[in-house]
């Protein structure tokens, strides 16, 4: 039976031959994910259920990254309650401050997440590992709390969707808006319960980091998660990283897909998502004049060392229009390094910036740039809900990292082609 | 058993950014975070909300994060049940894993106004508007998840399979 990447990894972990679109299997994990909002919820439960040990203490992954270094003290409190835990359990991939990072690119970037991986995390952002041709979904705390008993999850096969990407990209344009586009074509419920498949030439000629902002956003069309075939820029980004053995899955070609789309990338615009969906996507030439106060460069969407380097190619030499406030978040330890070694934290600076430590942040209205009343950013992050970054009346436009840095210097969204 | 209680209207996509804003998710308290439910599309929601009320609202109810304070904020408002078109899939998931009813009840949304007084049998999915004399017909729950619910949510099934 011919077979998408999808079900092949899901029928390798379900102990199966083959499964299919709609079946409830139990798969087993290669890592189960949660984070300083998410974990606490999911020990408490695992504590309560007097378990006397984890499944695997290596195969468990605590990030405290959203609200860290912590906020406030109940925060504190919530990454107390993960330190005891990790110590308690033994479980080896618990970051401390330091060491941690937005998890969705620590996790990669340590070599913890390979081809042919489930993994499960307490995140909806978990889908971002798809660029590594793993599954990755998002869940719950309870469904972390239960597997870190057992090793396994149960789910339901997704139908696929097949989304095909052709053709050359335009100047400045990225996977984050090749995404934004999609979403804008496909709505925030497009792909609702089912597994995004990206495949195309215009995805092969993408970097993982790129890869990873499409996958990342899955979840901004509904989707259970968003996959790519690990190609040789896929092995060679995993293969320094880890000793662990992995299986690649690729999609038989004449596996069946619950619909397909393609998409011509040279007609694709850098984008801009308005207020309040991640679908009101529109090409920045068509945006207008939308002033804004603040832009942020960052999150487990764009936080990698090559949003970075393209934010500071067009900031170079520039300086920020006075009334803005530019925040770079680098998103782990060895990338805030790296772009201190490169000279990008000074560009940064001397544009008018300011850097912050690796955190969620402002991203999710937590801390780090959080806006007043009727304040407008654009972001390179990946949701611009109603009070998503601060006040219920305050605005997010999304964007690429290029676009964001343009609009910081014009004083308004715009594209590096209007500097 | 059959709930009975009065509506609040919510439209489509309703994120849970607005069912309950992050920089509330310092906490695991169903009390205190049913103070800020809905906060962002309604501020004084919960003062106005009384125990066993609805909400019933459009498609993909719940998009966004996977924080299980969603439908804990729900709850801890004292909403009995939610009725959506849809729900986002982590939302759908979480609500049965923290015991929160709900039920994809297609064309509610559309023919169910603000204040009216329903009753939703959880056991049929059988939905009666009181207040306009409708009737409607909840999806029914897929039976994996019913078994989830008769064996006390995840937590107890795990444990259960565990020492069968």
């Amino acid at each position: 039976m011919p077979q998408t990447i999808t079900e092949k990894i899901l029928a390798a972990h379900a102990g199966r031959e083959s499964v299919a679109p709609g079946e409830l299997v139990t798969a087993q994990i290669d890592m189960a994910l949660a984070n300083d909002i998410t974990a606490p919820i999911a020990i408490e439960l695992f504590e309560k259920s007097q378990t006397p040990s984890v499944f695997d203490r290596e195969k468990i992954a605590l990030v405290p990254d959203h609200f860290v270094p912590n906020k406030d003290i109940r925060s504190a409190t919530q990454v107390q309650i993960m330190r005891r835990f990790a110590k308690k359990y033994g479980i080896k991939y618990f970051f401390e401050l330091g060491q941690m990072g937005i998890e969705h690119v620590l996790l990669p970037e340590q070599g913890l997440v390979l081809p042919g991986d489930v993994v499960v995390g307490a995140d909806s952002h978990t889908c971002t590992y798809g660029a590594l041709g793993a599954f990755a979904t998002g869940l719950g705390s309870t469904d972390i709390a239960a597997a870190m008993i057992t090793g396994e999850v149960w789910l339901k096969v997704p139908e696929s969707m097949k989304l095909t990407y052709q053709g050359e990209r335009q100047a400045w344009v990225t996977g984050k808006d090749l995404i934004l586009y999609t979403i804008g074509d496909i709505g925030v419920d497009g792909a609702r319960y089912k597994a995004m498949e990206f495949v195309g030439e215009a995805i092969e000629a993408l970097s993982i980091s790129d890869r990873m902002t499409m996958t990342n956003m899955a979840i901004e069309a509904g989707a259970k998660s968003g996959i790519m075939a690990p190609d040789q820029v896929a092995l060679d980004y995993v293969r320094p990283r880890s000793n662990r053995s992995f299986q690649s899955h690729h999609s038989d070609p004449d596996a069946l897909y619950e619909q397909e789309r393609v998409y011509d990338v040279s007609e694709i615009e850098p984008q801009v998502a308005f207020p309040h969906l991640p679908e009101n996507a529109r090409p920045v030439s068509e945006v207008g004049t939308v002033p804004i106060d603040q832009a942020v460069i960052g999150s487990c969407t764009n936080g990698r060392i090559e949003d970075l380097r393209v934010a500071a190619q067009v900031l170079k030499g520039r300086t920020i229009a006075r009334h803005v406030r530019l925040i770079v978040i680098p998103a782990t330890p060895s990338i805030y390094r790296q772009a201190l070694a490169e000279g990008l934290l000074e560009v940064f600076l001397a544009a008018g910036g300011i850097v912050s430590p690796p955190t969620c942040g402002p991203c999710l209205g937590g801390f780090m740039g959080i806006l007043g009343p009727g304040e407008r950013a654009v972001a390179t992050t990946n949701r611009n809900f109603v009070g998503r970054m601060g006040h219920a009346t305050s605005e997010v436009y999304l964007a690429n990292p290029a676009v964001a840095a343009a609009s910081a210097v014009l004083g308004r969204i715009g594209s590096p082609e209007a500097l | 058993m059959i709930l009975e209680g009065t509506v609040w209207k919510f439209g489509d996509n309703v994120d849970t950014d607005v069912i309950i804003p992050a920089t509330y998710l310092v906490t695991t308290d169903y009390g205190e975070l049913g103070k800020h439910c809905m906060e962002g599309l309604d501020p004084t929601f919960s003062e106005k909300v009384r125990p066993g009320d609805m909400i019933v609202a459009g498609k993909n109810f719940g998009c966004g994060s996977s924080r299980e304070h969603a439908p804990m904020a729900i709850k801890g408002a004292g909403i009995a049940c939610v009725l959506a078109e849809s729900f986002a899939r982590i939302f759908f998931r979480n609500a049965f894993n923290m015991g929160l009813t709900i039920f994809e009840a297609p064309n509610v949304s559309e023919a169910v106004q603000a204040g009216d007084q329903l009753s939703v049998n959880q056991d049929t999915g059988e939905i009666m508007d009181h207040t306009t004399g409708k009737r409607f017909l909840a999806n029914p729950i897929p039976p994996f998840m019913q078994g989830l619910i008769e064996a006390g949510g995840l937590m107890s099934y795990v444990l259960k399979q565990r020492q069968g």
